[in-house]
């Protein structure tokens, strides 16, 4: 007895049981009797298959590999096919910065170019001024990314571990402030930062009011006050993982004579590490392709890439008296590429922390 | 002292509050909730000042300019407003060429999209959440469209996208002549559903999705992130649960995946929405009614409306999800 079960167990061990053998063991359990009369009959095969429990869990084991394995192919097909949904684009745009004019309308040409040229690089280089732009965008874009975490975790803290009056209400207005469409308000902060006058002091120092217009200076100053580009947003993640924080760590650092101000800034900033990572490369991210501010705020044309890029087709086109909008395409191509590799580099590089980062940060609430 | 009056207002009674306030009164000081408050709303007032300056008196602005007719004298720094009503809504909704229309169609691309999206990226989301190989490099894939989001990037990857049906290389006079007519191959299979019966309306919706593809893929980044978040949330101990009382996976999604991660539903819908608000035609209308035709009114009129009607999609929509959502706490 013990020996048969030892040897079922082997043969579901071994995963693969030809049916041959699952016969054979059904001489030796004794529930299944076949009857001697009717041998060979079909009917009774297949009762006894039936009420073979051996051969009822291989069939079930079967039947789950057959599951697992379709859907391993279904998902397998969407994910590589979506993966090429994505990824194909960005494949076109870097080999075909690489064409030179003869492969462009050569049809044996496919993906790898056959005279490769560096000129389109060259010359969308130049053209963008690249160096000088890349980093004044830079500079631009670090440094509103550490006035966005710096506001907006702050206000972040206030919302989540404070008490005071009409708290519902402002945060309702924070969520108003994600969901308003930017352009709604584009031309009234146009004519905002046209004249601008806090408090009148321009106007009274120097007679008129000042106009911002032009420069670096409304995008800080909105986003000092916790209203730049995606504020809200940032705001909201960060109300969210500060509720998420256990209270104990600041009520212990609270007890031991730390001031609130100083509680905020070495202790809870510290621990919010997942949400300040997030919010940093959002607001990196968004910045750096912001245009939609930039072209309200008149950037200069060199001021930033994402408007540099999108004026680098007609520049050249103008430049080099190139009248075939295909091969102006190409240069633009490759301005393209000059312009994603930085974030394509730092993304690569915080991969892990950007994608888990998001995940902890409690945008889930 | 300080450990005491931690506790949150709720377990204090009131007439020990009533006493401590005099005793702080008569030290001339706030007490400790007192000084908590007035702390806090220190911590928020920078982004309090920042709404009241720039979206509560934008918000006004608006509303004020699209009342008027507006000449800009920037030489001098200034505006001169001359009041007519509410002609530019009028004009907006009667008179304007494509005001309307481009409205109609905004919304309606907006409804199409954000179910797909939703449902695309809960989809996808459940299917990254699982172990295999190489997922660390899958889902790096997917969220690489919202770091391609800028304007000239995105119009570029259209036109690549667009591209890649007739190969990734060559471009000749045939490829342009089938990009230029668009939608050439698909009348063909159109008129093959028609055949099988399929009534007309879903195949509009099938066909605007399946059109749709590349731009539902591109813009379900975020939303995939947020959903593994979520999925990742659920407790195991619920799957168990199901699977010892005898759950297919089928009904598995329905009764535990589905209800855990609907209150995500929301979060998602909306920011969807705000997402292909800001990239709609609409929008783009009334970019170009302001800084091109410089009719500043008008443009001002359209957001508005545009705005007011999207908000009330918004509300709509979190108004019939919040019906069943389901709330673990």
């Amino acid at each position: 007895m013990a020996e048969t079960i030892v040897a079922a167990d082997a043969a579901q061990n071994a995963g693969s049981i030809p049916l041959g053998s699952s016969g054979e063991n059904v001489d030796e359990i004794p529930s299944v009797n076949i009857p001697e009369e009717n041998e060979g009959s079909l009917l009774d095969k297949i009762r006894a298959l039936r009420e073979d429990k051996q051969f009822e869990n291989t069939r079930i084991r079967w039947m789950n590999r057959l599951k697992s394995l379709v859907l391993w192919i279904f998902r397998t097909v969407m994910i590589v096919g979506i993966s090429y949904v994505i990824i194909g684009p960005l494949i076109s745009i870097i080999s075909s910065s690489f064409f030179s004019d003869s492969d462009l309308y050569n049809n044996m040409v496919f993906v790898i170019p056959q005279n490769p040229t560096l000129e389109r690089y060259i010359n969308a280089f130049s053209y963008m001024s690249y160096p000088k732009v890349f980093v004044k965008t830079i500079l631009y874009t670090l440094s509103l990314m550490v006035l966005n975490v710096l506001v907006c975790s702050m206000v972040g803290y206030g919302f989540a571990r404070f008490e005071f009056p009409f708290k519902k209400l402002f945060f309702g207005m924070v969520v108003v402030m994600i969901v308003i469409p930017i352009h709604t308000i584009l031309f009234p902060l146009y004519i905002t930062f046209h004249n601008f006058n806090p408090l009148w002091i321009p106007q009274l120092a120097t007679g008129q009011k000042l106009n911002l217009l032009g420069t670096y200076i409304p995008m800080y100053i909105m986003t000092l006050f916790g209203t730049g580009l995606r504020s809200g947003l940032y705001i909201y993640i960060f109300i969210q993982f500060f509720r998420g924080l256990p209270k104990e760590i600041e009520e212990a650092a609270f007890v031991d004579g730390a001031g609130m101000f100083y509680t905020y800034f070495r202790i809870m900033l510290r621990n919010a590490m997942p949400a300040v990572v997030t919010v940093a490369i959002f607001s990196i991210v968004w910045q750096y392709n912001d245009t939609s501010y930039a072209r309200m705020f008149n950037f200069p044309s060199d001021a930033v890439l994402s408007i540099r890029i999108s004026s680098l087709s007609d520049t050249i086109s103008n430049a080099m008296s190139i009248s075939d909008p295909n091969i102006t395409a190409l240069f633009n191509n490759a301005g393209i590429v000059l312009v994603i590799l930085p974030v394509m580099i730092l993304y690569i590089v915080l991969q892990k922390q950007f994608v888990e980062g998001v995940e902890r940060s409690g945008i889930v609430g | 002292m300080a450990e005491t009056n931690q506790k949150p207002e709720g377990q204090q009674t009131k007439a020990s509050q009533n006493v401590k306030t005099a005793q702080a009164k008569k030290k001339g000081r706030l007490t400790l909730m007192q000084r908590r408050a007035l702390v806090g709303f220190l911590f928020i007032s920078p982004w309090f000042i920042g709404f009241l300056l720039f979206y509560v008196r934008s918000l006004y602005l608006a509303g004020v300019f699209s009342l008027n007719k507006i000449s800009l004298d920037l030489a001098q720094g200034g505006y001169s407003l001359e009041f007519i009503g509410l002609d530019n809504y009028i004009y907006a909704f009667t008179k304007h060429g494509t005001f309307s229309q481009v409205l109609v169609s905004s919304v309606t691309d907006m409804l199409i999209d954000v179910p797909l999206i939703t449902a695309f990226s809960l989809l996808i989301a459940i299917m990254l959440n699982s172990r295999f190989k190489g997922r660390t490099l899958v889902r790096a894939i997917f969220f690489l469209p919202v770091l391609l989001n800028s304007q000239a990037i995105v119009a570029a990857m259209d036109s690549a996208s667009r591209l890649m049906a007739a190969g990734v290389g060559a471009m000749d006079a045939e490829t342009m002549a089938d990009l230029q007519s668009g939608a050439a191959n698909i009348s063909y299979y159109i008129s093959i559903f028609k055949v099988l019966g399929l009534p007309e309306s879903i195949l509009d919706y099938i066909v605007s999705a399946a059109d749709r593809l590349s731009s539902i893929v591109s813009s379900s980044g975020v939303q995939i992130v947020i959903f593994i978040a979520a999925l990742q949330s659920i407790s195991p101990s619920l799957y168990e649960v199901a699977r010892i009382e005898g759950a297919t996976t089928y009904e598995t999604f329905w009764k535990v995946t589905l209800p855990m991660v609907s209150p995500l539903i929301i979060t998602n819908v909306v920011y969807t929405v705000v997402d292909s608000f800001v990239v709609s035609e609409i929008v783009e209308l009334a970019y170009y009614t302001n800084f091109t035709e410089l009719n500043y009114g008008l443009s001002s009129a359209m957001s508005l409306v545009s705005s007011a009607v999207v908000c009330a999609v918004l509300g709509l929509i979190c108004f019939l999800i919040s019906r069943y959502t389901f709330y673990y706490n």
